[in-house]
């Protein structure tokens, strides 16, 4: 088949035209409660056009929902990087710390964000009407935290032992050792785990939202859904995707700048 | 008293000893080099004096000390360069620097740093990374980084094999001068009996392993200046290459035999745990691991 110069913006096209097909025709059959693309746009029009209002707690613009769950992903992965990085460095480096919390680790990694996140609001019951914060805080860290910790992991195992032997012949400190020679070697396994640690807060931010209800896509998607205004339940997905596949795709970028390292 | 010296030196990794029994012993200022086939054991001999290695039996000795760690006083010029690929040229020159002369002022540490990239040639190409140079570039940031930290004793491994002809002559005539003038200790390995010829006072040929000794050792009594096209006429070093050869043929008649080693390509792509979108890679099939093959024959 003859290739057209446009095959990357009619492809993808033509599939959104086939979802879209697919989704009209199962809300005018089967699905009844679906609501139609159309309808979805016209009850979405507000949200979208003018996506920084704030109309009220939980009716405001889709951005500025997007926002709050984004400066909520920010603080959870940050705390999931600073943590998950030294953490990742003492498995790499220490046998008896990996042979000690390995186990645990193989463990605690499957556990679901729902599950996480009651145990996250009991620990901040104190701190009371801010339970939720740092609950959904402690979720987002303690799931992100893994892929961080793993992949940290397997790059400090992996750092060739011929960059070893430089700074053993120049009898380099253990910070220098450090700083110098398994940073550097590691940082691109590091930004793999980094990249795929967002991934993962941002999926647990909706879970933690939809659970304690504050305002954000997740809490507004769940809102809605109480509410039975179910077109703005297609368009929290809508943006919760556009918003994870524009993470992703900046962490790639980043990612592959330290790649050939 | 042997400035180094190796007693009964024996290394194995695990299996059958690379090398066995070796005894050697350098005096200051020596010039020594160390033929022998690919993996007759010469990198592993080398790393043992460097003090990378620790050898199963035995013991080596430097300057009446026990070698238990590797240090700056030995300045190795590895096999594969082993360039740090985040550092430009200068930076890792700049590193050895800095460790083997914590002493001196940053203005003075910066002047010797740019005097040995000048002394390789590289000073257009100081602020490039390592995987924006050819392997031989590479090669000679490697040779300026064991040159500038001013060893007592220089282990060089193979540290002109990726060089044209020209650049090879040039850093041969360098490392003669340095070895003459700073009276330096010098061990090359080398797999060229003509350079082995050219620079040193004796060479050791390895017989291959496992179980490598090392073999009668060749004195050269050729006069110094040793110059590369006169030499070629010269009855005595005609007699000296063929004696070396012919004790490595000897040694390399009892084997025959393919070496087998599994290519392990540098720079490997992280593996990323989760595998996001793309494959998640899978474990290679017998048939799609790339293995070297080196026949070796005589
Ligand atoms: N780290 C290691 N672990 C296991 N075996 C090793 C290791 N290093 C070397 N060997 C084995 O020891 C033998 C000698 O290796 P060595 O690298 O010393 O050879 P070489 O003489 O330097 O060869 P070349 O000329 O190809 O560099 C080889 O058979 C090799 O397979
Ligand atoms: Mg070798």
């Amino acid at each position: 088949m003859k290739r057209l110069k446009l095959d990357w913006l009619i492809l993808p096209l033509f599939g959104l035209a086939v979802i879209l097909a697919a989704w009209a025709i199962s809300s005018a059959t089967w699905a009844s409660n679906l609501p139609s693309p159309l309808k979805t746009w016209e009850s979405s029009r507000d949200y979208v056009l003018q996506p920084f209002a704030k109309r009220g707690e939980m009716d405001q613009g889709i951005l500025r929902f997007t926002w709050y769950s984004l400066v909520l992903v920010a603080q959870g992965y940050a705390l999931a990087v600073l943590v998950g990085t030294p953490i990742g460095f003492l498995l790499g480096l220490s046998r008896t710390f990996a042979r000690t919390f390995d186990p645990l680790i193989q463990i605690l990694r499957p556990v679901s964000p729902l599950a996480w996140l009651p145990l996250g609001l009991v620990l901040f019951l104190n701190t009371g009407k801010e339970a939720g914060t740092y609950g959904a805080l402690f979720t987002i860290a303690i799931c992100s935290m893994w892929p961080t910790v793993l992949n940290t992991a397997v790059g400090v195992r992996a750092v060739p032992q011929d960059y070893l032997n430089v700074g053993r012949v120049l009898k380099l400190s253990r910070w220098k050792m450090l700083t110098r020679i398994l940073i550097p070697a590691t940082l691109p396994y590091m930004f793999t785990g980094f990249r795929l640690s967002l991934g993962i807060a941002w999926l647990v931010i909706v879970a933690a939202e939809m659970l304690t209800g504050r305002p954000g896509v997740g809490g507004f998607l769940w809102q809605e859904y109480n509410s039975l205004i179910y077109e703005h339940i297609i368009l929290s997905i809508i943006v919760i995707g556009l918003v994870g596949f524009v993470l992703d795709r900046l962490m790639s970028l980043l990612e592959s700048r330290f790649k050939t390292a | 008293m042997a400035f180094l010296e190796l007693r009964n030196v024996s290394k194995g990794y695990g299996g059958p000893p690379v090398l066995e029994n070796i005894n050697l012993t350098l005096e200051r200022g020596e010039f020594v080099a160390i033929v022998g086939y690919s993996g007759s054991g010469k990198t592993t001999l080398l790393s043992l004096i460097a003090g990378l290695q620790r050898p199963d039996t035995g013991t080596v000795r430097l300057n009446d000390l026990e070698v238990t760690a590797p240090g700056p006083d030995r300045g190795v010029v590895f096999q594969n360069y082993s360039l740090l690929p985040w550092l430009t040229v200068y930076e890792n020159i700049a590193l050895a620097v800095e460790e083997a002369f914590p002493n001196h002022s940053p203005a003075a540490r910066r002047q010797h740093v740019e005097k040995y990239i000048a002394l390789v040639n590289l000073s257009p190409a100081r602020d490039k990374l390592p995987r924006q140079l050819s392997g031989g570039m590479r090669q000679r940031v490697s040779v300026a980084r064991a040159l500038a930290l001013d060893p007592q004793i220089l282990l060089l491994d193979e540290p002109l094999s990726a060089l044209d002809a020209l650049t090879r002559a040039t850093l041969q005539d360098e490392i003669e001068r340095i070895w003459s003038t700073d009276q330096k200790t010098v061990v090359l390995i080398t797999n060229d009996v003509d350079e082995a010829l050219l620079l040193a006072d004796r060479i050791i040929p390895l017989t291959t392993g496992p179980g490598a000794a090392l073999g009668e050792p060749v004195s050269v009594g050729l006069a110094r200046p040793r110059d590369r096209k006169a030499l070629n006429h010269d009855p005595e070093f005609k007699r000296l290459r063929a004696l070396v050869t012919s004790q490595l043929l000897g040694y390399g008649a009892r084997r025959r035999c393919t070496v087998r080693t599994k290519l392990t390509l540098p720079d490997i792509l992280p593996e990323d745990l989760d595998a996001p979108r793309t494959n998640r890679r899978r474990p290679l099939r017998p048939h799609e691991i790339k293995r070297e093959e080196i026949t070796v024959s005589t």
